[in-house]
C-alpha cells in the first residue's frame, strides 16, 4: 500500500494563530463550562470544559452547535426602526444609531416613569439575567416585569418550594449517585439536562432501576427499566394513591416526618373559629423568629397531652383527633391527610390516570420497601436545628424527577406539592440518595421576597420599594387595589392566581391589548419569541400585536424588541435592539438569581467575550445600564446625579444589595484583594479571577453541611452569613399547608385583612386546599370531552431544548420539521395514513399537519416536537425552507384565556393558584386532511423578508472551516 | 442502488465495443475471404469510438476525474481497477487491430487474440466489480458475469451484423444469426439472473441492522430530515409504477424485439438492442437492495 | 496488533445528538474537513456528517422501546470498502486499526459506500470526495492535549457516556471489558466485516417485591394505629 498523501494528523492550516478562551455556555438553561477554540479570531471548537462542576467536560448537541449560531445569517447587527409610513408587522425597518436608538427610548421611557410608570412593561423571555433585568424593572418604577417562568415551569417552582423550600429547576434535584430507583413523572429533560444525563448515565450504569411515568416514551423515558404511560392531567391522582398506598402500608418514615414535617403540628379543626384550619399556637411557645413564628404544638404520644413542637423527649401523635386544654378540637397534620386520602385509593386512581391498580400498588411498594430497607447511612455527625446531635447522616435511596410535564397543565400546582409530599413522606428531602437542595435554597417557605402590596407601591419616579416578582404568604401580600383588582398588567399576585411567583407572561399581550387591567404604552421583549412559540393562541395574538383603538392608534401603542436574531417577533417590532451571541458578552449566573450551585455548595458563574460583538449588536445588559443612567434610575446613578456605572461589567463588580452589604452579583473572589468568599467589599479585579478560573466559582460546604439543610443547624447560620438567608430559622416541611388554608379563610370570609372579590370567592376557596388533591384540568370542564377526545401535548427535543436554533444549519438538519405523533391503532381508526397530512383541532383553533404513527405513545395522547415549525422566512431561512412549509406549530390550538364564564369574564388558561400556563391541558380531535387539500402545514403566513443589517444567507452549501476563506456557495 | 446514468452508458457502450471486437476477430479467423481489410478498419474505429465514448462517460461519474489515473494503482485488490487497465488495453488492442490492418503490418490475428483476451478479461473485470460487491445478493452471482460478458457480446454481434449489412453484405447473415444466438443465450441467463433476484431473501434484517429481536421494529427517525448521501445514493427514487413497466420494456427491447428484427434489420435490431440494454442496465441497478437501506426507513 | 473502536452502550443513549453536532464541529475545521453543508439555510437542508443518531421504536404499545441508535464507521477488521476502492483512497491504517480516506486520492466514484453494508460513508457533495469518520486520529494523537482529552469528540461530548473508546485486541481495555461483561455485539455479522464498534444492549432492573416484605416489625402502624380502619398486620389478600 502507498502512504497517504492526505496526512490524518497533521492541522490543517498549521501556520494559524489559535488560542483558547473559557466562558459559560448559553445553547440553553443548563449553562455548562466551556472551551472556545479559536483559530485566526473564529470559532473552530467549542468543547466542555473538563475543570467545570457542572457538566465535567461533556456537552450537548446545542452546546456543540454554538458556531452555527455564533455565525448565523439571522443575526441582526443594527438597530433597526420600523420605516415611517408602514404598518407594524410589514417587517420594513431602517438602520438608525444607537444614539439614536437610546434618544427614542430615554425620551420615551423617562416621560412614562415621569407620568405613570406602569405603563411601561418589561417581559423578558430565556433570560439568565433576571437579578439585573428585575432590578432594571424595579428601578424604574414598573410592576410589569417577568421572564418566562410563567409559561415555562412556575408550577414546579412553587409547589415544591411552598411544601418543602426548595425544588427542582435549578434548585435542587434528584440524588442519582445514591439512589437505587429513581422516578421521572412526566417530561422533565428541560433545566440542568447535562449533569441529568451524565447522572442517569452512571445511575444506570450502576444498577440503578428507572421508572418513566410518562403519556409518551420519548426523551431520557426511551432508557427507562420500566414505561408506565398515563393520561394527560392525572399524575396527582396517581401520586396520590401512592401515598395512600404507603400510609396504608406503614411504609412512610415516622422518624422523618415527626421531626422535620409538620405531619405531628396540630391544625385547629373547630369550625366556627376564624382560625380553623390553621396551626395551634402557643403563645407562651418560642416564636424562634418573630416573622414567621415557629411555635406550634405537638401531642406527645407518651404523656398524652400538647406540648411545644420539638419539645424534648417528645415524639408527636401522627393519627388522632384530640381536644386542647382550652377545649379546642385539634388533629395532627397527617391525620388530615390520611382522611384526605380516604378514598384515593389505587382503584380510584386507575379510573383516572388509566395505569392499573396493580401497577400503581407496585410501584408504591418498591419505593416505600426500598426507602425503608436500603437505608443510607453516611458517617458524617451533624447537629439539627434543635440542638439534637447526630452521629450519621442517613437517607433513604428514592429519587424522583419531573418539571414541565407536571408543571403545566393548571391542576399543576397541586399536584407537584403531592410529589413534594411523597417525596417527604419517603424520607428523602435533602438526603442522601434522595432529592438535594442547592444553594441558595433551602429558603424559607416561602421565600422571604413579596411583591408590592397594592397600587400606592407605584409611584411616578420612584423605584418600587420591593422586587416586582416575590412569594405571597398570606392574603394580604397579594398586589390588588383595594377593590382586590390587580395591579400588574398580568394580574399575577391578583385574586385570580395568588401565588404566581413568575408572573404570567401569556397573558401580558393580550391584557395590553384589552387594556384590562389597563391598557399600556410601551412593552419591551427580551429574548422572547410573543409571536410565535412562545404565546399561546399564536395566530390571535400576532392580530393583537398590530390592532388599533379607533383613532388609529395601535392598542400596544410601542413595541421594543431586543434578539440577537430575526424573528416572527421582530416582525412586530417599532424598534430592535440587536442583542450579542453568548460569545460575545459578559453574563453572570448570580446567586441573586438562579446560580448553578452543586449539591455540596454554592457555583455561581460567568461569561466572558470570546469574540468581538458583530456589526453595532450590543448586549442588553449594556443597554440597561446606559439607559439605567439616562433615565437616572438611582442605582445606576452617583450621589452627583451622574451615570454610576461605566458599563455591565462595572456594574457586576461594584453593585451591592445594599450599601455596604458585601453582597453582589457574584460570590467569588470578594474583598479588595480577592481573598473572601459569599461576601465582601467588590473587588476591581473580579472579572480576571472568574476568567483565570475558567469562568466560575465553586464554594465546597464542609460534609456536615452539605445534607438535611433544612434543620441543619451549622448550614443555616453559614447561610444567614454567606447572605443566602435572612433568617436561621428551620424550613419545616409543610405536608399541610396553612399558607394555602389562610388564602382559604379569606375567600369564605374568615379572614381579616384582603378579601377576594365576591366572584372569586369559590375559585379561591376551592383551590386553595391546604391538603393536596386531584382535580380534573380546568379546559376539560369547559371542552366537550366526547368531541375532543384527545390530549395534545408538546416537548422539545433534547437538540434544541430552551434554544432559538431552527437558524442553525446543523441543528435545522435533525429536526427540519415535525409531525403530529399518534398512537398507531388511534390514527388508524381516524382514518390517518402514517406520514399522511390530517387536522388537528381544538375549540380554539386548528392546523394541518403530517402524522406520523407511534406505538410510543398512550392512545388519548398526540403529541409533536415544539417550535420546529416557523413562520416562512423567519430566521433568516427561505420561504419555502421545511419549517414553514411542513413544518407546524401547535401554538395555534391552545388558548391564553379560557372560555368566558357567565359574566363574560375570561380567566387566564392557568393554574388557578399559581399562573403557570396550561399548555398541556388543551383537548383536540383528529381526522384526515381530504384529497386535493394543499399539502403544506396550516396555518400559512406570509413571508419575512431579512431585514436590513442582516448578512445574505449562504444558498446552495455551506462549509464552515474556521480560518480558511471559503465558505459559502452562491449568494 | 441509484443508476447513474453515466455508469450505464460506460457498460452498455463498451459491452458493445467488446462485443464487436470479437465479432470482427471472428469474421478474420472463420471468413477471411468475405472482408476486406476497410470492414475491420472500419470496425475498429467503430469499437474505438464507443468504448471511447463509454471511457468519457465513465469521467461523469467521478468527483475528481483529474485524478482518474490513481484508479490503477490497486489492481492487486480492486475489480475497478483492474477494469480501470483493462479498458485502455483493450482499446490499445482495438487499435493496434485496426492500424495493423490500414498499415499492412500483418500479425493481425496475433493481435486479434489479444484483444479478444482483453476483451473477455473487460468483461471479467466489468462483471466483477458488480459480482464482488457481497452485500448485494442480487449482484453477488456468477450470472453477474455471464450476463455483462453475453449482453456484450449479443449487443456487438447484433452491430456487428448491422455494420455488415452496410459494408459487407455476405456477412450479415452468419453475423445475424450468432447474434440471434448469444441474444438468445443472454435472454435466458439475465431471465435467470430475474428469476433468481425475484426469490431471493434478504440476508440482512432490520433485526441483525440494530442488533434487537424483535419482530416489530420501525425506524422513526434516520438521524437527517433533508435527507442525505444515504438516502439518494441507494434508492432509484421511482415509484413502483416505473419499476413495474421497466421490466417487460427491457425484455421487449433488448431480446424480444431485436430476435424478431435483427434477421432482416439488423441496424433496427440494434438501436432498440442499444436502447433495451440501458434499461436493463437502469434496472439492474435499481433491483438490487442495499442493505444499508434497512437504517434509512423512516422520518420525523 | 491494535484496533481502536467505539462502544456504544444502547442501555443509556438517551437520543440527544452531542455525538452528531460535535464530531461535526471537530471534524469541520479538522484535517477532515471542512464538511459541507447544502442548503444549509433553505428547503431540505442537508450535509455531510460522520455520525447520526437514528430512532427506532421495537414493540407495539404499550411493550414499546424507544431505542435511539447512534451509527457511524464501524472500522472493521475485514473492511468490505478498502479492497473495492481502486486508488488505494480508502485504507486501514496497520497501526491501529482506523479505516480512513486519503482525501487527496479519492476520486469520488462511490464504489466503496456500495460495498459497506453500513451505509456510514458519506460523499461530500462539494469537495466530491468520499468521507467519513475518521475516530478523530487527528486529536487522539495529539500530545498537546491532556491525555484524558485524548478521545474522538463524540465520546468527550456524550453526556450520559453512553460512548467508550479503546483498542479492543486489548483484552484489558475498558472497552474490551465492556463487550465482554456487557454484552457487546456487533452489527450485521452476516456481511462477515467484523465490525470493531460494538454495541452494548438495554438491560432491566426490576425491583422484586414478596408480600412478607411488606410488613416489617417495626412498621409505624404499632406506634400511629392503623389507618384506614385496617387491622395489623394486613392479609395477603389486602396487600395484592
Amino acid at each position: 500500500m502507498s502512504s497517504p498523501i492526505h496526512d490524518p494528523i497533521s492541522s490543517p492550516l498549521p501556520d494559524a494563530a489559535t488560542e483558547t478562551k473559557t466562558t459559560t455556555c448559553y445553547m440553553c438553561a443548563c449553562r455548562c463550562g466551556i472551551k472556545v477554540h479559536l483559530r485566526d479570531g473564529e470559532v473552530r471548537y467549542i468543547e466542555g470544559n473538563p475543570d467545570h462542576p457542572l457538566n465535567k467536560g461533556v456537552i450537548c448537541a446545542k452546546g456543540g452547535s454554538g458556531i452555527m449560531k455564533q455565525y448565523s445569517p439571522a443575526r441582526l447587527t443594527k438597530p433597526l426602526r420600523r420605516k415611517a409610513g408602514t404598518e407594524r408587522g410589514e417587517n420594513q425597518f431602517e438602520e438608525i444609531s444607537w444614539d439614536e436608538t437610546f434618544d427614542i427610548l430615554e425620551k420615551r421611557l423617562s416621560h412614562l416613569r415621569a407620568t405613570d410608570p406602569k405603563k411601561f412593561a418589561l417581559f423578558t423571555g430565556r433570560d439568565q439575567m433576571q437579578a439585573l433585568t428585575g432590578m432594571f424593572a424595579r428601578q424604574f418604577g414598573t410592576p410589569n416585569y417577568a421572564a418566562h417562568g410563567g409559561f415555562c415551569s412556575v408550577n414546579m417552582a412553587a409547589g415544591m418550594i411552598y411544601t418543602i423550600g426548595g425544588s427542582f429547576w435549578e434548585f435542587g434535584g434528584p440524588d442519582l449517585e445514591r439512589a437505587k430507583v429513581f422516578y421521572m413523572i412526566g417530561t422533565a429533560e428541560d433545566h440542568h439536562s447535562n449533569p441529568l444525563k451524565s447522572a442517569i448515565g452512571d445511575f444506570k450504569r450502576n444498577g440503578g432501576r428507572f421508572v418513566a411515568i410518562n403519556p409518551v416514551r420519548s426523551g431520557y423515558a426511551a432508557i427507562a427499566d420500566e414505561w408506565i404511560p398515563i393520561k394527560p392531567g392525572t399524575d396527582g391522582a396517581l401520586i396520590l394513591a401512592i401515598i395512600r398506598e404507603i400510609i396504608a402500608l406503614g411504609l412512610y418514615d415516622r422518624d422523618f416526618l415527626a421531626r422535620y414535617t409538620n405531619s405531628g403540628q396540630l391544625v385547629n379543626q373547630d369550625e366556627s373559629s376564624k382560625e380553623f384550619g390553621m396551626m395551634m399556637r402557643n403563645p407562651e411557645g418560642d416564636k424562634i423568629n418573630p416573622l414567621r413564628p415557629h411555635n406550634f404544638y405537638w401531642w406527645d404520644r407518651h404523656t398524652n397531652q400538647a406540648v411545644d413542637d420539638h419539645a424534648k423527649h417528645a415524639d408527636p401523635a401522627l393519627f388522632g383527633s384530640f381536644i386542647m386544654p382550652d377545649g379546642t378540637p385539634v388533629k395532627p397534620a397527617f391525620q388530615l391527610l390520611k382522611e384526605r386520602l380516604a378514598d384515593c385509593t389505587p382503584d380510584w386512581a386507575a379510573s383516572i390516570t388509566g395505569i392499573d391498580a396493580a401497577t400503581i400498588k407496585r410501584i408504591a411498594h418498591e419505593m416505600g420497601i426500598t426507602a425503608r430497607d436500603q437505608k443510607i447511612e453516611l458517617p458524617i455527625p451533624w447537629t439539627d436545628w434543635w440542638g439534637e446531635e447526630h452521629e450519621t447522616v442517613t437517607g433513604n435511596p428514592v429519587a424522583f424527577h419531573a418539571m414541565r410535564g407536571l408543571a403545566a397543565h393548571s391542576n399543576g400546582f397541586q399536584t407537584i406539592r403531592s410529589l413534594a409530599i411523597l417525596m417527604s413522606l419517603l424520607g428523602t428531602i435533602d438526603r442522601p440518595g434522595g432529592f438535594r437542595h442547592k444553594a441558595p435554597y433551602p429558603r424559607a417557605i416561602p421565600p422571604n421576597a413579596r411583591p408590592p402590596k397594592g397600587p400606592e407601591a407605584v409611584q411616578p419616579n420612584t423605584p418600587l420599594n420591593g422586587a416586582p416578582l416575590g412569594w405571597p404568604e398570606s392574603p394580604d401580600d397579594l398586589f390588588v387595589d383595594a377593590e382586590g383588582k390587580p395591579v400588574r398588567l398580568d394580574k399575577a399576585f391578583s385574586w385570580e392566581h395568588p401565588l404566581s411567583a413568575h408572573g404570567l407572561m401569556h397573558n401580558a399581550i393580550t391584557n395590553a391589548w384589552r387594556g384590562d387591567p389597563y391598557p399600556i404604552d410601551t412593552l419591551l421583549l427580551f429574548m422572547a419569541n410573543m409571536a410565535w412559540n412562545s404565546s399561546m393562541n399564536t395566530s390571535e395574538v400576532r392580530k393583537m400585536l398590530v390592532d388599533k383603538n379607533p383613532d388609529g392608534g395601535y392598542k400596544i401603542p410601542f413595541i421594543v424588541v431586543c434578539d440577537a436574531f430575526q424573528s416572527e417577533t421582530t416582525a412586530f417590532a417599532d424598534l430592535i435592539l440587536p442583542d450579542t451571541t453568548y460569545l460575545e458578552r459578559h453574563d453572570c449566573m448570580s446567586m441573586l438569581d438562579r446560580p448553578i450551585s452543586e449539591f455540596d455548595g454554592p457555583v455561581d458563574a460567568v461569561r466572558i467575550p470570546v469574540v468581538a460583538p458583530k456589526g453595532d449588536c450590543k448586549p442588553f445588559q449594556e443597554v440597561l445600564v446606559e439607559l439605567g443612567g439616562r433615565l437616572k434610575l438611582p442605582a445606576f446613578t452617583n450621589a452627583e446625579g451622574g451615570r454610576k456605572f461605566k458599563n455591565y461589567p462595572d456594574f457586576v463588580v461594584n453593585y451591592e444589595t445594599a450599601p455596604g452589604s458585601g453582597i453582589g452579583f457574584l460570590t467569588g473572589w470578594r474583598g479588595k484583594d480577592g481573598d473572601k468568599a459569599m461576601r465582601g467589599e467588590p473587588n476591581p479585579k473580579q472579572w480576571e479571577m472568574y476568567e483565570k478560573n475558567g469562568c466560575f466559582f465553586q464554594y465546597h460546604l464542609p460534609p456536615s453541611s452539605q445534607y438535611m439543610r433544612n434543620w441543619n443547624k451549622e448550614y443555616m447560620e453559614w447561610a444567614q452569613q454567606a447572605g443566602m438567608r435572612r433568617d436561621n430559622d428551620p424550613v419545616i416541611i409543610h405536608i399541610y399547608s396553612e399558607i394555602l388554608q389562610g388564602f382559604r379563610l379569606a375567600a369564605e370570609g374568615k379572614r381579616a385583612g384582603k378579601q377576594p372579590p365576591d366572584e372569586l370567592r369559590e375559585r379561591v376557596a376551592t383551590y386553595f386546599d391546604p391538603l393536596p388533591f386531584w382535580y380534573a384540568p380546568l379546559e376539560d370542564l369547559e371542552s366537550d370531552l366526547q368531541h375532543y377526545p384527545l390530549n395534545a401535548l408538546t416537548q422539545r427535543p433534547m437538540a434544541m431544548y430552551h434554544s432559538w436554533d431552527s437558524q442553525n444549519a446543523w441543528l435545522r438538519q435533525i429536526h427540519t420539521y415535525n409531525h403530529l405523533y399518534v398512537n398507531t391503532q388511534t390514527a388508524a381508526d381516524a382514518g390517518i395514513a402514517d406520514g399522511g397530512w390530517m387536522w388537528v383541532e381544538s375549540q380554539w383553533g386548528k392546523v394541518r399537519c403530517l402524522c406520523r404513527y407511534s406505538e410510543a405513545v398512550e392512545p388519548g395522547t398526540v403529541w409533536t416536537w415544539n417550535a420546529i415549525g416557523k413562520s416562512s422566512g423567519a430566521w433568516n431561512l427561505k420561504g419555502d425552507a421545511n419549517e414553514s412549509k411542513q413544518g407546524f406549530l401547535l401554538n395555534h390550538l391552545i388558548s391564553e384565556e379560557l372560555g368566558a364564564n357567565a359574566d363574560g369574564k375570561r380567566f387566564s388558561n392557568s393554574d388557578p393558584i399559581t399562573g403557570q400556563a396550561a399548555w398541556y391541558d388543551v383537548r383536540v380531535r383528529i381526522y384526515p386532511a381530504t384529497a386535493g387539500e394543499a399539502e403544506e402545514s396550516s396555518p400559512q403566513f406570509e413571508t419575512l423578508n431579512p431585514v436590513p443589517g442582516m448578512a445574505s444567507r449562504n444558498m446552495g452549501w455551506q462549509a464552515w472551516f474556521a480560518g480558511s476563506k471559503k465558505k459559502g456557495g452562491a449568494r | 442502488m441509484r443508476p447513474a446514468f453515466s455508469v450505464l452508458l460506460l457498460t452498455t457502450l463498451i459491452g458493445a465495443a467488446q462485443g464487436l471486437f470479437i465479432a470482427l476477430f471472428l469474421c478474420e479467423l472463420l471468413a477471411p475471404n468475405a472482408i476486406t481489410p476497410n470492414f475491420l478498419i472500419g470496425g475498429s474505429v467503430i469499437v474505438l469510438l464507443l468504448s471511447g465514448l463509454g471511457l468519457l462517460a465513465s469521467f461523469f461519474h467521478l468527483g475528481h476525474p483529474e485524478r482518474a489515473w490513481r484508479s490503477m494503482m490497486m489492481w492487486r485488490t480492486s475489480w475497478l481497477s483492474r477494469e480501470v487497465i483493462a479498458l485502455p488495453a483493450f482499446m490499445a488492442a482495438a487499435f493496434a487491430y485496426g492500424v495493423a490492418h490500414w498499415m499492412a503490418l500483418g500479425h493481425t490475428l496475433l493481435i486479434g487474440v489479444v484483444g479478444v483476451v482483453l476483451s473477455i478479461t473487460l468483461f471479467i473485470c466489468t462483471g466483477m466489480i458488480y459480482a464482488a460487491v457481497k452485500v448485494l445478493k442480487e449482484w453477488a452471482h456468477p450470472l453477474t458475469l455471464v450476463n455483462f460478458s453475453l449482453l456484450g457480446s449479443a449487443s456487438g454481434m447484433t452491430l456487428a451484423a448491422a455494420y455488415a449489412s452496410f459494408v459487407a453484405p455476405t456477412l450479415t447473415a452468419p453475423l445475424a444469426q450468432a447474434a440471434f444466438v448469444l441474444t438468445a443465450l443472454s435472454l435466458l441467463t439475465r431471465g435467470a439472473a430475474l428469476v433468481r433476484n425475484a426469490q431471493l431473501s434478504p440476508a440482512s434484517t432490520l433485526q441483525t441492522a440494530i442488533g434487537i429481536r424483535h419482530p416489530h421494529i420501525v425506524q422513526k427517525a434516520q438521524g437527517a430530515m433533508g435527507g442525505s448521501y444515504n438516502t439518494r445514493e441507494f434508492f432509484h427514487g421511482k415509484s413502483v409504477g416505473f419499476v413495474r413497466v421497466i421490466i417487460p420494456a427491457f425484455l421487449v427491447l433488448s431480446f424480444a424485439l431485436p430476435l424478431l428484427l435483427v434477421l432482416t434489420l439488423p441496424l433496427l435490431a440494434f438501436i432498440l438492442q442499444y436502447a433495451g440494454l440501458l434499461a436493463e442496465r437502469w434496472y439492474f441497478f435499481a433491483e438490487a437492495k442495499h442493505p444499508q437501506n434497512l437504517y434509512y426507513q423512516g422520518n420525523s | 496488533m491494535t484496533q481502536l473502536a467505539l462502544v456504544i452502550d444502547l442501555n443509556v443513549c438517551v437520543g440527544c445528538h452531542a455525538c452528531v453536532t460535535n464530531c461535526k464541529q471537530w471534524n469541520t475545521s479538522g484535517a477532515a474537513g471542512a464538511l459541507t453543508d447544502c442548503n444549509p439555510y433553505e428547503a431540505e437542508p442537508n450535509g455531510t456528517f460522520f455520525n447520526r443518531v437514528q430512532t427506532f421504536e421495537v414493540g407495539q404499545y404499550p411493550k414499546t422501546e424507544t431505542v435511539h441508535f447512534p451509527k457511524s464507521c464501524l472500522h472493521c477488521e475485514d473492511p468490505a470498502c478498502v479492497p473495492v476502492c481502486p486508488t488505494g483512497a480508502s485504507y486501514k491504517r496497520k497501526s491501529d486499526g482506523i479505516v480512513l480516506v486519503d482525501y487527496d486520492k479519492c476520486i469520488g466514484c462511490k464504489y466503496c459506500s456500495w460495498a459497506c453494508p453500513y451505509g456510514v460513508r458519506e460523499f461530500d457533495e462539494q469537495r466530491k470526495v468520499m468521507t467519513k469518520c475518521t475516530l478523530c486520529v487527528d486529536r487522539i494523537y495529539d500530545m498537546s492535549l491532556p491525555e484524558d482529552r485524548r478521545k474522538p469528540s463524540c465520546v468527550l461530548a456524550c453526556p450520559p457516556g453512553a460512548r467508550l473508546f479503546g483498542d479492543v485486541h486489548d483484552p484489558e481495555s475498558e472497552v474490551s471489558v465492556a463487550i465482554r461483561e456487557r454484552g457487546g455485539y456487533t452489527l450485521m455479522p452476516e456481511a462477515n466485516t467484523k465490525p470493531a464498534n460494538h454495541y452494548l444492549p438495554r438491560r432491566k432492573t426490576t425491583v422484586t417485591v414478596r408480600d412478607e416484605e411488606l410488613y416489617r416489625s417495626d412498621n409505624p402502624h404499632k406506634i400511629d394505629g392503623a389507618p384506614f380502619d385496617r387491622n395489623l398486620p394486613p392479609t395477603n389478600e389486602e396487600l395484592n
